[in-house]
């Protein structure tokens, strides 16, 4: 933990130079609610004593934008998301609203994701398309598309600030073991795996960005550098092609237990969604 | 006779060319992490070097090492050693063996390797099989880390 400090004061004297200051000690609140951004890490993490939301390492003005939900981009696809839930589609000529009276029923269920259910590890996205597939006679979204991500975005925000409590054990356990085995394996040209930079090295600036912990209690997030909300495992795809290694499919099961892992790790934490980053 | 002639200079070149490719990334022999031979025989230049090092697509090292002689550049990374002086804290054959392979001195470092062409896994397509770097620009970044030093 000395290690850790030491880089995260070097952190913050190099972002200081650079004008890119985070603030690191700086509180969540929105609407009034303070949300949860730090815990102490969950027992089966043996690498790292505190947990932090990935808010915590961005910039001052990229905090700012999820501090108000007028500010914050990701709700133009929530608004989207709105529309998306009474739209009918498919063959039995039903919208969302058609079984589901409110959205806010929701709360809770993106703290639970992904979860085991009949023998198969699920994510919200494959809830989204069983409801489209098996009760609409819609097409599936794909998995990382714009309409997806609006409606994970609104299903997940009806469980902002409550803590993520995904199960890792029973039925979730090989999940899980798999999840974590993926966490610790290094691949790619550049041989690397999620923990060489989001545990061993979290809070250090790698080149122009600020490394964090990969925390996915925000997803899907509005991210600036694209303009668009991004999913889990999108961003998954993106750190595997930065290594230079051939990335898993989207909604595939090493994608779905790395999620489940990766979630698992930020137990406790506020769901954040629609989040904010760089 | 002629066709003799012009057979042998074709040869000439071919062991040539593949000889200024430098040895291959298999074949480089590391001596406790230390690479003592030239990967080309050919001097390094430390100015590419220079270059190679901050390119983001070549070597990109200052990813992840803050580098004082490049004060032009705004991001520098903090996740490995910083590089001023460290040719005063390294010899060359050292400094070659951390850059080809880091791995053969420090076990478990996040640093990848530079010129290995097999041994990692799941690489995207377009990078299967060949080195982060040529053996040139491995030279090229030695020397140029050789410039380095604190007075």
């Amino acid at each position: 933990m000395t290690r850790t400090r030491m880089l995260l004061s070097a952190a913050c004297a190099a972002l200081l130079a650079t004008g890119a200051q985070a603030d690191e000690n700086a509180n969540m609140v929105i609407d009034g609610t303070e949300m949860k951004i730090r815990a102490d890490a969950p027992a089966h993490m043996e690498n790292v004593d505190e947990i932090m939301s990935g808010w915590v390492f961005r910039s001052v003005e990229t905090q700012a934008l999820q501090l108000d939900d007028f500010d914050n981009p990701a709700f133009v696809f929530v608004d989207q998301a709105i529309d998306l839930w009474d739209k009918v589609d498919g063959s039995e000529g039903k919208a969302c609203s058609s079984c589901h009276e409110d959205v806010e029923d929701f709360a809770g269920l993106r703290t639970k994701l992904p979860r085991v259910d009949d023998g198969q590890l699920v994510s919200m996205e494959n809830l989204v398309n069983e409801c489209r597939t098996e009760r609409m006679g819609a097409e599936p979204w794909k998995w990382s598309g714009g309409q997806m991500t609006a409606m994970t975005a609104l299903i997940g925000l009806q469980s902002r600030g409550m803590p993520v409590d995904v199960a890792i054990d029973g039925d979730a356990a090989p999940f899980w073991e798999k999840g974590k085995e993926l966490y610790y394996t290094r691949v790619g040209q550049l041989d690397m795996s999620c923990s060489n930079c989001h545990e061993d090295n979290y809070g250090v600036m790698i080149r122009a960005d600020h490394l964090s912990q990969g925390q996915i209690n925000g997803f899907p997030t509005y991210r600036l550098k694209n303009a668009k909300l991004n999913s889990t495992h999108g961003r998954f795809k993106g750190c595997m092609k930065n290594i230079r290694a051939e990335p898993f499919k989207e909604g595939g099961d090493e994608f779905k237990a790395l999620e489940l892992y990766l979630a698992s790790r930020g137990s406790g934490l506020a769901v954040e969604t629609p989040s904010v980053r760089n | 006779m002629k066709t003799i002639t012009t057979a042998a200079v074709l040869a000439v070149l071919v062991s040539g060319a593949s000889w200024a490719e430098g040895i291959a990334p298999s074949k480089v022999s590391f001596d406790d992490g230390l690479v003592s031979a030239s990967l080309t025989g050919v001097p390094g230049d430390p100015v590419n070097g220079r270059d190679v090092f901050k390119n983001r697509k070549l070597g990109n090292c200052l990813a992840c090492h803050v580098n004082a002689d490049m004060p032009e550049e705004s991001f520098h990374g903090e996740v490995g050693p910083e590089m001023t002086g460290v040719a005063d804290r390294w010899e060359e054959a050292e400094l070659r063996g951390i850059v080809a392979n880091s791995k053969m001195m420090f076990e478990g470092t996040i640093m990848p390797a530079f010129y290995i062409e097999e041994g990692y896994a799941r690489p995207l397509e377009d990078f299967a099989g060949q080195s982060i770097l040529t053996a040139q620009q491995v030279e090229d970044v030695v020397a140029y880390l050789m410039t380095l030093k604190e007075d």
